[in-house]
């Protein structure tokens, strides 16, 4: 009935809505298309608005005159250390604190609640320092392992775990299963929605992470994708078509993941949010 | 009879509690499970965190030598006008995101909840360029926003500098913030549509608030207003810490006209090696995102209660 009624302007706010959705998006589609232009096209007026005709010189260019092979490769090895090994820590903690009664369980909640507390940025001196002293800078395990710390894990997994049944760990321990064994073989499957959620969330985060990655790393061949891809104007002036080529490389994987996974990315988000 | 099964389920059940009392705390397994996340965590969140004020009282330099010199660094943070010149920046920032951007959440997602076919895909849409790597976002703006050559310049006539223009620097780097992470306040805001009961509206609609805009006012707004709160709460603190769109788009400049405090604190530690002067402004910083995140979370509440 109200949507018999109120067609016209349901159609108006459609068009509306897409077409501003495509504005909105216009910068992508035009980096898009000058990554696929020839450079010296790049800079005539008027501009021309489709690639015509399509050419990958710009992404042959950057492959094979810049490091961006190794970034990508860099960039895989620290988000998907970062993704497993975070999932992993905060699994085993929130298990723990969620299912097994011991001394000192709140102190420890609470000491990671507080951690919320206190804002990224603002530790990266002490950090460099200590990264410094264990002769880490420009390392893998200096990339990531500040990246580890994530109460937020914890307390979702931990929330998620609360809400799991008493009856059925009793049961499991009538079988004689011990913690671990529950955790990975009962808990665990039970929850694979949340830690697929929050393994996309954590791979797009630290694949997209800037601030730390760009401070711990200063020579060119351990930087991860990001950061590099700020290099390569230095390797041959400014060219437009190859800085759109890197920038359309550089966001490719993180793109696809949330095609693919879209769902997923919006539930991990708003989970790790609060928002639900 | 019933009354027998009920006894017998609940002797059943205390002695099921008894089992659990009773199972030993099994500490091989505690300290198994809960000691790795813990040292991560005590040693790149709480050993920094204690690190960072025993540093601002050093003249450490980026390496960590340095003596103690008691609150010479704070004295010299009160007097040191880039700080004062940071932190005013770093607020401007924030008076050009914060509030825009969440009414530009709410705006689009009442919009998005108003399609039904095209509902997912202009979702995706809004919400691709949250998804990638603020570097990209930089470049690609940089690109569209060129003085000679962006395509914006070019449909409107302009000639305008748009990074480099004293006037306009600032409110460019805070559009292409808000470009790309609206998507985020969309989504909040779309969560925050859905969960509120179609029954609301059927009741606002026989109470005769049927105009869109009464119905916005008096049952949408306020019963939205938590959502609202978290996303103002949640980019209130981020903003705060803003850094790399400012390093890309402007390097902090035209003269220094956009250098946001933690690029001071940046510069401080990293091209002029003063570790502890450095750890100051961090603290002042901490210190202030504390403060206003308490703040905020009161007046927010009361305005709930």
């Amino acid at each position: 009935m109200r949507a018999h009624r109120f067609s016209i302007s349901s159609l108006v706010i459609t068009v509306l809505s897409v077409a501003f959705a495509l504005i909105w998006i216009f910068p992508l589609y035009w980096a898009v298309n000058t990554s696929l232009t020839v450079d010296t096209k790049t800079v005539q007026i008027p501009p021309s608005w489709f690639p015509t005709p399509i050419v990958l010189d710009a992404y042959h260019y950057v492959i094979k005159n810049t490091m961006i092979v190794r970034w990508y490769f860099n960039s895989v090895v620290d988000s998907l250390a970062i993704t497993v090994l975070v999932l992993l820590l905060t699994v085993m903690c929130a298990y723990a604190l969620s299912q097994i009664r011991f001394r000192g369980s709140r102190f420890v909640f609470v000491a990671i609640l507080a951690g919320f507390m206190v804002p990224g940025a603002t530790n990266v001196v002490p950090l460099f320092m200590f990264m410094n002293k264990l002769h880490l800078v420009n390392s893998y395990w200096g990339v990531i392992l500040p990246q580890l710390v994530s109460p937020l894990a914890v307390v979702i997994y931990k929330q998620f775990f609360d809400q799991m049944p008493l009856e059925l760990s009793d049961a499991a321990h009538m079988d004689g299963a011990g913690e671990m064994r529950i955790l990975f073989r009962l808990f665990l499957p039970l929850n694979w929605g949340i830690t697929w959620a929050l393994a996309i969330v954590l791979f797009i985060g630290s694949w997209n992470n800037f601030f730390w990655p760009f401070i711990v790393t200063n020579s060119t061949p351990m930087m991860t994708i990001p950061i590099g891809i700020t290099q390569v104007q230095s390797w041959y002036g400014i060219a437009y078509s190859r800085q759109m080529a890197s920038a359309v490389l550089a966001a490719l994987p993180t793109a696809i993941l949330y095609i693919i996974f879209q769902r997923r990315v919006a539930e991990g988000v708003a989970i790790t949010s609060g928002i639900k | 009879m019933s009354s027998a099964i009920i006894e017998e389920t609940g002797a059943q059940a205390t002695t099921m509690r008894l089992r659990r009392r009773r199972r030993r705390t099994p500490w091989g397994t505690v300290l198994l499970m809960v000691l790795p996340f813990v040292a991560v965590y005590a040693a790149f969140l709480i050993y920094p965190t204690v690190r960072v004020v025993m540093l601002s009282f050093t003249n450490a330099d980026i390496a960590g030598r340095g003596h103690f010199i008691g609150t010479q660094n704070y004295v010299t943070l009160w007097k040191d006008a880039v700080f004062w010149a940071s932190l005013w920046h770093t607020v401007y920032f924030i008076i050009l995101t914060v509030i825009p951007n969440t009414l530009a959440g709410l705006l689009f997602a009442l919009m998005i909840m108003r399609l039904r076919r095209l509902r997912g895909i202009v979702m995706a849409l809004m919400f691709l360029p949250y998804i990638l790597p603020v570097s990209v976002v930089t470049q690609i703006w940089i690109w569209v926003l060129s003085a000679a050559y962006g395509i914006v310049n070019f449909l409107f006539h302009l000639k305008i500098n748009w990074f480099q223009d004293p006037f306009w620097a600032m409110p460019a780097v805070a559009f292409v913030t808000i470009w790309w992470t609206v998507g985020f306040n969309i989504l909040m805001f779309i969560a925050g549509l859905q969960a509120i009961p179609a029954e609301y509206y059927e009741a606002a609609a026989l109470d005769g608030a049927d105009r869109g805009f009464r119905v916005f006012r008096f049952f949408t707004w306020p019963l939205l207003w938590p959502v609202t709160s978290l996303v103002l709460v949640l980019q209130l603190i981020l903003q705060w810490q803003i850094f790399n769109q400012v390093y890309l788009l402007t390097n902090g400049g035209p003269f220094n006209s956009t250098i946001v405090v933690i690029m001071h604190m940046y510069i401080q530690a990293f091209t002029r090696y003063r570790g502890g002067y450095a750890s100051t402004i961090s603290i002042a910083l901490f210190a202030l995102i504390l403060i206003t995140a308490l703040v905020q979370l009161r007046l927010l509440r009361a305005r709930r209660g």
